[in-house]
């Protein structure tokens, strides 16, 4: 009665931005504490030593000055990009073949469009946690098969090695994350319409000619898209070592967040993590600037 | 015979073989889809049988293909395995589950409507604000995500999980909300707002029911992606109680509790895939719509 009798004193436009305010507030609430100012302290804490507990102390740039003496810092930037370079590929060449497979709708097209994308709704984590005991050398079902096939002379330790522990991680990501970039893809190619593609049939043109002439020019928005987006996960990665190799072996496996995870919530040194962060920030968003430059582009 | 006949039928069988490649391309097309069908099921379809084999099967060097036996024993294991069994855990990550759907939802639908209907101080600049977050992933603000977390007591709870999901799905959520009330035709409310209802109750009696696939989008989003998140639940919670199931199930594969129970393991692995499974499965066609305005259209 009281908020009523107050309210009646303003006019019903003022009462409309009022109301307009109260109802974005929680969520401008939610994303200032959550979002906003923990960007604003990453800034802070970076010229921080900033342990859990005890004395904080401002010390500059030296932060960021450590980062180029830290080894496995730098061991990490170059496998997060080399593992970027490496899984994109795979993920955007199946996902192309997969789009293409279900482009028409054929009778039960439905049921595999649905089969290959269930992964993508199952936790990285999770599906981790399931390729890794697939691969494990002793009750492995890899191993198994292989062994029966005769293909391998002797169980192999596929997270063992540095590199097959790569090929691996990709083969499980590329199984995990393709029916993302399948959707996407098939949603290109069904943007494209059939006419173009039967004048080109009458002007004798063949699938490579189609493909190259046709169908990616007029599907780059969404191939742009697909890309980054794959390219921006693989950045962020940290799941898939963490339970897989544990970052190892030796050490190889530690991606960019894995490493700051490590510093900052094993180690403790925050505002050292934090500093990282913001080198990974600025790689994230020149990564999204770019996205928003291939999606603002008009045809 | 004439020569327009030989042309007919040669124009016949021309037609013919057309048709009959045609019909073999489809074939190979559907060889190539169950091949790759299968590849896809292979691992949750393995993971499944190995979670029903028995115990001491599940975990033969080397493994058998088939269960010898059916056993769910696997399962009756996971309930008291750990400090506490995978009851506790399924329950912590049910419930952060539901708080991030039920705050994600009412945010997003008062977010949305504010934002989609009223005129304000700020409206564009609080809207930018608000889809930024888009743009900058959690991975690189955990750490003071972490510190205010702990300062301000949520540290090691469900509840303080739960809000940094909300906030993460908020972007998204907003703009999926916001979109789908411009999509109500105004004439709706006017007639409400002429008789004087205030906005809440337009919004409750009239609105909402008109926005219901937009709701269920945002609720299956926040759903998936809290009960599959990782990084944040390994950080935020240091009381084996609190867990979520992919962290504790993670504990089991670094082997916390002893030898690595690769038959539990499996077990738990079945469970915490059926939630998003069957949600997916039943609501496939907004989790779409989700995934072409989200990803798309923005």
């Amino acid at each position: 009665m009281l908020k009523q009798t107050a309210l009646l004193n303003l006019s019903w436009e003022q009462r409309r931005k009022l109301t307009g305010l109260l109802f974005v507030l929680p969520t401008v609430a939610f994303v200032t504490v959550f979002f906003i100012i923990p960007l604003i302290m990453t800034i802070y804490m970076s010229f921080h030593d900033w342990p859990l507990f005890g004395e904080r102390a401002h010390i500059g740039l030296e932060n960021y000055q450590e980062l180029g003496k830290d080894r496995q810092y730098l061991k990490s930037l170059d496998f997060t990009f080399r593992y970027t370079a490496l899984v994109t590929p795979p993920i955007f060449i199946l996902g192309f073949i997969l789009a293409s497979l279900v482009r028409r709708n054929i009778p039960y097209i439905g049921i595999f469009r649905t089969i290959f994308f269930l992964p993508v709704v199952i936790g990285l984590g999770v599906s981790s946690l399931l390729w890794v005991w697939m691969l494990d050398d002793r009750i492995g079902v890899f191993n198994k098969i292989l062994l029966d096939l005769n293909l391998v002379p002797k169980a192999q330790l596929f997270l063992g090695r540095p590199n097959t522990a790569m090929n691996v991680i990709i083969l499980s990501v590329v199984w995990k994350t393709v029916g993302f970039t399948m959707i996407l893809l098939l949603a290109g190619l069904q943007a494209i319409p059939d006419e173009l593609y039967e004048s080109a049939e009458v002007d004798g043109a063949g699938y490579f000619r189609k493909l190259i002439y046709i169908t990616l020019p007029l599907m780059r928005r969404f191939i742009a898209l697909a890309l980054i987006l794959s390219v921006i996960g693989s950045v962020l990665s940290f799941d898939q070592f963490y339970i897989m190799t544990r970052g190892g072996p030796r050490n190889s496996t530690i991606s960019i967040v894995f490493w700051i995870f490590n510093n900052s919530f094993t180690y403790f040194k925050m505002g050292y993590g934090a500093a990282m962060s913001i080198v990974l920030l600025g790689i994230l968003v020149a990564l999204t600037g770019l996205q928003l430059y291939v999606l603002r582009e008009k045809e | 015979m004439t020569a327009p006949a030989i042309d007919a039928r040669a124009e016949r069988s021309q037609q013919e073989l057309r048709q009959l490649r045609r019909r073999i391309m489809l074939m190979l097309r559907y060889v190539a889809l169950i091949i790759f069908a299968i590849l896809f099921l292979f691992p949750i379809a393995w993971s499944f049988i190995n979670s029903i084999k028995l115990p001491s099967e599940a975990l033969a060097v080397p493994p058998t293909y088939l269960p010898s036996e059916i056993s769910l024993d696997n399962y009756e294991e996971l309930t008291t395995y750990g400090k506490i069994g995978i009851a506790q855990h399924v329950y912590n990550s049910t419930v952060v589950a539901l708080i991030t759907v039920a705050g994600s939802v009412i945010l997003s639908t008062l977010g949305g409507y504010g934002f989609a209907r009223f005129d304000f101080p700020a409206k564009n600049v609080l809207f930018v604000m608000v889809l930024s977050t888009l743009m900058i992933p959690f991975q690189s603000i955990l750490i003071p995500l972490f510190v205010m977390i702990v300062r301000i007591d949520l540290h090691d709870t469900l509840f303080g999980l739960s809000l940094v999901y909300i906030t993460f799905q908020l972007p998204f959520g907003i703009f999926l909300m916001r979109n789908s009330f411009l999509a109500v035709p105004h004439e709706i409310e006017e007639s409400a707002l002429l008789d004087g209802c205030s906005s809440l109750s337009i919004l409750y009696r009239l609105m909402l029911r008109l926005v219901l696939p937009g709701i269920v989008t945002v609720a299956i989003y926040a759903f998936i992606n809290s009960w599959n998140e990782f990084l944040a639940a390994l950080i935020f919670m240091s009381d084996q109680d609190n867990f979520t199931l992919p962290v504790f199930l993670t504990t089991i594969r670094y082997g916390i509790w002893g030898d690595v129970n690769w038959g539990a393991l499996q077990a738990g692995v079945i469970v915490s895939i059926i939630p998003s499974l069957v949600i997916f499965l039943a609501l496939q066609r907004y989790y779409m719509d989700g995934l072409m305005g989200g990803a798309v259209k923005n």
